[in-house]
């Protein structure tokens, strides 16, 4: 029997598709992983089911008969517990007054009685947690079990996990897994989304992949392998791109040697990462998003620093540079979140000096005509849909992303760190990006491009690196590049390639 | 069934400019109520508060007396919070410039006021400078909530200031708690004689110039307005956020010193405990009432000084508290923020 039933789901964000038609079905006691690249539709279709998005389209069968799910409340009665990325927590509040946070039943709470049904629950289920604990005493791995421990305490019978590994460590990992074959063998089914093939492969029982808002299919882990999943994960094997034919490589421009950072958490997010970028040549860095190209990107236009390493442009060191040394030095930045690196209520005109204004100065005053006529000549130049007086904030992503290559390449940059730069925008525009970035190397630039967009890479780089959990897995001539080998070690599995090879653990 | 949904949806730019203007009468209409209760026509209330004033001349010179420390205090307000520090301490650092001023006036004795004038000025500035640097420097090193600190940093000066009137300053012959008399050449001259108005308001209105000056034209006020509306995007392009936070935070503690310091040499010739009841709060008020723009800043400034003087008339005429003045000008203030985030949303019908 079928726990829950998903039949033609569709979900439209404004002119995007977000979940197109896509069919899913949960059976009793399995582990079923969604699998798909980010922006694939994974989370969308579980926030349709956990009640935080309507579908637009389709319907939704919960052990066999129909259910309207408004809110996450209609979920939980239905025996729907989800697991988001973030956590819903209050850390100053115990475990077990997490547990009944919000329940309505009555005024007074029998805490006492509470701990003991979560205790009851822990030792069921194998999810280790002190009731009493608070939990801002508690690990990251620990407050996930409180997570899915206050799901079971609403006798959730499905349990949603997002991405439930992104924030654990490899230990933490190992104790989750333990806890849900203990879920699967008492009857419960689980959803388990994720983009890391071999997590998957350990645990699912079945797995349907998504891409594009499209699911691909479904298939039963003892009937599919890694490559299988890897080519259904990341689409055509051929791009119909053509190739760039070999190129002249000038000298490293830019080199990053061990760089060590952590993330916001203050986690380790860069363990190790050396790149050499030479002189008109564009190396691609591909990944799966948050495996610390971020991070990087971050070090690289000096808004982070590292915690060991080195970064060097030319013969000038960068390390932990603030990003007026950065700029000086000739890097050009194009960051990944163009609306914070930017000030949205300034003007045009105003953004596309701010990071050169000793150019546009007089003797401390702003020299109003030259910023004019700057702005002018740059919008005419990149064809960016604005006057110059126009607030930032109120232009399309595209034109605010060509407002910043704007800024940043009419400075004429050596070095250009571009970090996802056509995500979220249209064809025109991400065609006009790409264009630019080439252009900037063949004028002898030396590009990085970081990028989720595996196509992208591979249309526009002269190598290619891939980057799993921190670390460089391997680098590959484009020629040699095959979406199939990008996937694997994107999805972090064991290269195959003798180039790569280089740390294949996690 | 009619249904209505409150969605976001940004007021265009020009609403900004109208908002205080919005407010105002919102305000009078909520205040209304309290003088009802007190027992007062709202209407009349309302004339004394803000037409009696204008109708004399006396009344209205001493509006605009009344106004010249909130010119100032709305000035250094605005120009922290333009860059995004949230300055609560213009009080405060009145005091310390008021303080540093009466120390001037009482430590020169025999000076021409071509020299003691420009003393006095640059001794305000450079007490409340002083008084604003703890706050700025734990903000810029140590990420310190500079609303709290210099929050703080206020009552910590109404005690020095106590302890000098008390102490050491204490005058000799009266016994009162005030200190001496500063000398004549320290004395800001009346602009009308038998007027309580003073060179200060000059030097306010000059002020008000400058800072719109730096913001508005200079790399300097685009630096801090970037910061202000964007600490992130303006580190990223490069603008040094710490030392730029920090000469704007001790630029505004300075300019609130002055308003210390033209309430010594201008009106009261020592320093009192009661040198300001509020002026540098009000100074909050008036910069967001106008919008942070310094003429804006100008314009609410004479306003409060009207209201402000509005209230003696008030009470005066028909017996209402003066006090009314202050439930105004916080109501003013409530209005006026409620305004700036409703304008974030409209309210739309549904089928």
């Amino acid at each position: 029997m079928h726990a829950v039933q998903m039949k033609g789901i569709v979900k439209r964000f404004a002119d995007l598709t977000a979940n197109d038609n896509i069919d899913f079905d949960l059976e009793q006691g399995e582990i079923h992983a969604l699998l798909g690249e980010n922006g694939a539709g994974k989370t969308t279709l579980m926030r349709i089911l956990y009640g935080l998005y309507h579908a637009d389209e389709g319907e939704m069968l919960i052990n066999g008969t129909p259910a309207v799910i408004h809110s996450p409340k209609d979920a939980i009665r239905l025996g729907i517990g989800m697991v988001t990325q973030h956590f819903t927590l209050v850390p100053t509040l115990s475990v077990a007054e997490n547990m009944v946070l919000g329940e309505t039943g009555s005024i007074t709470v029998n805490l006492p009685d509470v701990e003991k049904k979560v205790a009851a629950a822990s030792e069921r289920f194998g999810i280790p947690v002190k009731p009493q604990a608070l939990i801002k005493h508690l690990s990251v791995g620990e407050r996930q079990r409180v997570e899915i421990l206050k799901a079971l305490y609403h006798d959730a019978r499905v349990l949603i996990l997002d991405e439930p590994t992104a924030v654990l460590v490899p230990q933490e990992v190992e104790v989750l897994f333990d806890a849900l074959v203990r879920l699967q063998n008492e009857g419960l089914s689980v959803i388990f989304i994720s983009h890391h093939l071999n997590e998957v492969m350990e645990i699912c029982d079945r797995i349907t992949v998504l891409r594009d808002g499209h699911s691909v299919g479904t298939v039963r882990k003892v009937d599919t392998n890694l490559k299988q999943l890897a080519n259904m994960m990341v689409g055509r094997e051929n791009f119909g791109v053509t190739r760039q034919g070999q190129r002249e490589k000038g000298r490293v421009e830019l080199c990053i040697q061990g760089v060590h950072a952590t993330d916001k958490k203050g986690l380790p997010s860069l363990k190790g990462v050396s790149l050499d970028v030479h002189q008109g040549e564009i190396l691609g860095l591909a990944g799966v998003s948050g495996n610390g190209q971020a991070e990087l990107s971050a070090v690289l236009c000096g808004t982070k620093k590292t915690t060991s390493g080195k970064v060097m442009v030319g013969d000038l060191n960068l390390t932990n540079a603030e990003p007026s040394a950065v700029c000086a030095a000739g890097v050009g930045r194009i960051p990944e979140d163009r609306y914070a690196n930017m000030v949205g209520e300034l003007s045009v005109a105003e953004n596309l000096v701010l990071d050169q204004l000793d150019q546009f100065v007089n003797r401390g005053i702003l020299d109003q005509e030259k910023i004019q006529e700057n702005a002018k000549k740059l919008i005419n130049e990149f064809q960016i849909k604005a006057s110059p007086g126009d607030r930032v904030r109120t232009l399309s992503g595209g034109n605010m992303q060509k407002v910043m290559l704007a800024r940043t390449l009419s400075q004429k940059p050596r070095v250009v760190i571009a970090s996802q730069p056509t995500r979220g925008l249209d064809v025109g525009a991400t065609d006009y990006v790409r264009t630019t970035l080439l252009e900037q190397r063949d004028n002898g630039a030396a590009v990085l491009l970081l990028s989720e967009d595996l196509e992208e890479i591979m249309a526009l780089s002269d190598r290619i690196a891939v980057i799993y959990a921190g670390r460089i897995m391997g680098i590959l001539p484009a020629q040699e590049a095959t979406a199939e080998k990008l996937g694997l070690m994107m999805a972090g599995a064991p290269t195959l390639d003798r180039k790569g090879g280089v740390d294949a653990e996690i | 069934m009619l249904k209505y949904k409150i969605e976001r949806a940004p007021a265009p730019v020009w609403m900004r400019t109208l908002i205080p203007l919005i407010a105002i009468p919102v305000t009078f209409l909520i205040t209304s109520i309290i003088i009802l209760l007190d027992g007062a026509n709202p209407i009349t209330a309302y004339y004394h508060f803000i037409i009696s004033p204008l109708a004399g001349k006396a009344s209205a010179i001493e509006v605009l007396v009344k106004s010249t420390p909130l010119l100032l205090t709305g000035a250094a307000v605005a120009f922290a919070f333009n860059s995004g520090y949230w300055n609560i301490g213009a009080e405060g650092q009145l005091y310390a410039g008021a303080i540093a001023a009466a120390w001037i006036g009482m430590t020169l004795k025999d000076v021409p006021p071509i020299i003691g004038i420009p003393a006095m000025v640059l001794g305000g500035f450079a007490g409340g400078m002083l008084w604003a640097f703890p706050s700025a420097i734990l903000k810029v090193k140590l990420n310190v909530d500079e609303v709290v600190t210099t929050l703080l940093m206020n009552s910590i000066v109404l005690n020095v200031t106590s302890f000098l009137l008390n102490g050491p300053w204490r005058d000799p012959v009266s016994m009162w708690p005030q200190s001496p008399e500063i000398a004549a050449g320290t004395v800001f001259f009346k602009l009308i004689p038998r007027t309580r108005l003073h060179f200060g308001i000059i030097l306010a209105v000059l002020i008000i110039i400058i800072t719109w000056f730096v913001i508005k034209r200079t790399s300097f006020g685009l630096k801090m307005r970037a910061i202000g509306l964007s600490r992130e995007g303006a580190h990223f392009a490069g603008i040094k956020v710490n030392k730029t936070v920090l000469t704007v935070a001790l630029v505004s503690g300075g300019i609130a010193g002055i308003a210390g310091a033209g309430e010594v040499a201008g009106i009261h010739f020592h320093l009192i405990d009661a040198i300001s009841d509020g002026l540098g709060y009000s100074g909050i008020i008036i910069a967001t009432l106008g919008g942070l723009h310094p003429f804006g800043v100008g314009l609410a400034a004479l306003f409060i000084g009207l209201i402000d003087t509005g209230a003696q008339t008030v009470a005066r005429q028909m017996g209402v508290p003066v006090y009314l003045g202050d439930v105004v000008q916080s109501t003013l203030l409530l209005v006026t923020l409620s305004l700036f985030v409703l304008q974030n949303y409209r309210i739309r019908r549904v089928k």
